[in-house]
């Protein structure tokens, strides 16, 4: 590389890693100095070394007939709730995908656009969509009051906070779904039928192993934003049934415990980080068996 | 899936296509129902979300008669636009270094540009929020100030949070056009006897400013939306839009949010409409 190129890659470089640098990677690796110091109260850190956080994060016990004490549930049951979204998003979302791929260019983009518009939308604004149909006295239980129905209590429920997730991710599913199955050779289809293969066989050995890059796309980008969901456990599940999101915010907003929120938000990333290296090695390892 | 063997199968087919078509109702359902309920009861005349009383402009006039409401959105323009034209600059720049350099950590770097995209937003505005707080402080002890002048967190440090997740996604973006970019038009423009700074500007730029744009577009839509963040780097007097729309949807349901989410809905339609137009004229 000659003198000058060198100093056009630095002017074009240095700027954009500057800011990455100091306004992200920093803040991270300031946070897992924090996880290890001393607490002061009402936010803060006091700078001496402790591990306090950690054992307490691990070591608080369950409380009586519990396994786990309430951090390590609110750990478990945000993963819990992110399979069960991915799964439910799946579920509706392959077939909705499936169905689009068939349809005719044109009224195929029509589709697109449909599911492309709530990811261009205001997310809280989505949010509360729901809390308005599903407040106590909201649409759904004016409804029905008005057909002389026993009225329902879903707002602040996990079900309230599972409607708005799965709400909230199915076009992230979709859309990594429909980008495979549109590159699906529907002529491999008609080649298993020729040779005597069943529906089910159809979908279980050809289909689904085609298609696998964009289930495990959109089982990711559902999977960890919804770990780390703030908006619709806060609005939908009205902070009573707490994920990640809401200890994290309560530690670092009133409850002022800077080095406990820091230790979650460490361990969250470090499973969030053995998460897509156990997905890389595993997409390596298939490579290869489909190679050999 | 055009010839089908045998009439059993041919019964299966049908149905399995009925199912398609159902469940594709009940997806659409799902997602337009409650966006359609929103809007419509934003123009109900009733306090009470319950039931339809009469068509009513009068929530619209609250909402542009309330200061709080039109000083957020001011906000929320200033934030967006600064935070957009930094991040395109900053992520167009680092997009021309990755894909037209060879470099020492490149690799390494192409990593760290996912993180921002990858991180749940929660763990990234804890950490700029313990990140501000330290050096705001470093820096209001070194400068003396104290009180009423003493640095805090506002509007400036929310630009500064948003420009460093939209630099990733603008990169993203521009990257892709330079990818598809035929480098033949690059070399017959230096055949020609362009030298590289007039290649660029005569023919890079020009090819690949519908990427550009679109980058710009979402790193737009992006702050425009952005509550997490926004929420853990604002300070006093730096209330965002969907700032503002949370505090009232914690105190309670009321039908100026439904107008407000109206606006915000229009908003959104009116980005997608202009994305879908560029996307046009990019011939994509």
């Amino acid at each position: 590389m000659t003198a000058r190129k060198r100093t056009l890659l630095r002017i074009l470089l240095a700027p954009g890693a500057f800011w990455i640098v100091v306004f992200f990677l920093v803040p991270s690796a300031l946070v897992f100095i924090y996880s290890v110091l001393g607490r002061q109260a009402g936010g803060g850190v006091v700078w001496s070394f402790t591990l306090e956080a950690y054992q307490r994060l691990f070591l608080t016990p369950p409380p009586v007939g519990a396994w786990f004490n309430d951090f390590v549930i609110i750990f478990l049951r945000s993963v819990w709730w992110a399979v069960i979204t991915s799964a439910i998003c799946l579920l509706i979302g392959y077939p909705l995908a499936f169905f689009i791929a068939l349809q005719r260019p044109s009224i195929r983009n029509v589709y697109l656009f449909l599911v492309l518009i709530p990811f261009w939308t205001n997310f809280l604004v989505r949010t509360y969509a729901w809390k308005f149909i599903l407040n106590n006295n909201g649409l759904l239980n004016s409804i029905l009051t008005a057909l002389e129905l026993p009225r329902v209590s879903i707002i602040n429920t996990p079900t309230a906070v599972l409607i708005g997730l799965v709400y909230g991710s199915l076009p992230f599913m979709v859309l990594p779904l429909y980008a495979s199955i549109e590159k699906l050779d529907f002529n491999l289809i008609e080649a298993a039928q020729d040779l005597g293969a069943n529906y089910l066989r159809v979908l279980t050995r050809v289909v689904l192993p085609v298609t696998m890059p964009g289930i495990v796309a959109g089982i990711t980008l559902v999977f960890i934003p919804v770990t780390g969901q703030y908006i619709v456990p806060t609005i939908l599940g009205g902070g009573r049934v707490a994920m990640l999101g809401n200890l994290l915010a309560q530690q670092f907003g009133p409850a002022g415990n800077w080095p406990f929120g820091s230790a979650i938000a460490v361990i969250f990333m470090i499973l969030l980080m053995a998460g897509v290296v156990a997905y890389l090695r595993s997409e390596a390892r298939r490579e290869e068996a489909s190679l050999s | 899936m055009r010839t089908v063997s045998s009439p059993p199968a041919n019964r299966l087919l049908t149905a399995g296509k009925g199912l398609l078509w159902l469940n594709m109702i009940f997806c659409f359902l799902f997602l337009y129902a409650p966006i359609a309920v929103l809007v419509a009861f934003s123009f109900n005349d009733s306090r009470l979300a319950a039931s339809w009383q009469g068509f009513t402009l009068r929530w619209y006039v609250e909402v542009f008669n309330s200061r709080s409401v039109i000083s957020a959105f001011q906000n929320s323009l200033i934030v967006a636009f600064a935070a957009t034209i930094i991040a395109t600059i900053l992520g167009t720049m680092t997009s021309l270094a990755m894909e037209r350099f060879r470099f020492r950590l490149r690799r390494t770097y192409d990593g760290v540009l996912y993180l921002p995209i990858i991180i749940p937003d929660i763990v990234m505005a804890v950490s700029l929020l313990a990140f501000f707080s330290l050096t705001l402080g470093w820096m209001n002890s070194l400068l003396g100030l104290q009180g009423a002048q003493a640095l805090r967190p506002g509007l400036a440090t929310v630009v500064i949070a948003h420009v460093a997740f939209n630099i990733s996604f603008v990169a993203i973006v521009v990257r892709t056009s330079l990818r598809e970019l035929d480098p033949m038009l690059e070399e017959a423009a230096q055949d020609l006897g362009a030298d590289e700074w007039t290649t660029f500007r005569k023919v890079t730029l020009p090819l690949i400013m519908p990427g550009i744009l679109g980058g710009a577009l979402l790193a737009f839509t992006l702050s425009l939306d952005d509550f997490v963040i926004t929420f853990f780097t604002t300070g006093p007097g730096g209330t965002t839009l969907p700032i503002e729309v949370f505090g009232r949807i914690r105190r309670a349901i009321s039908p100026e949010i439904n107008a407000i989410s109206t606006i915000m809905l229009m908003m959104s339609m009116i980005l997608i409409i202009v994305s879908q137009i560029f996307q046009r004229r990019s011939g994509r």
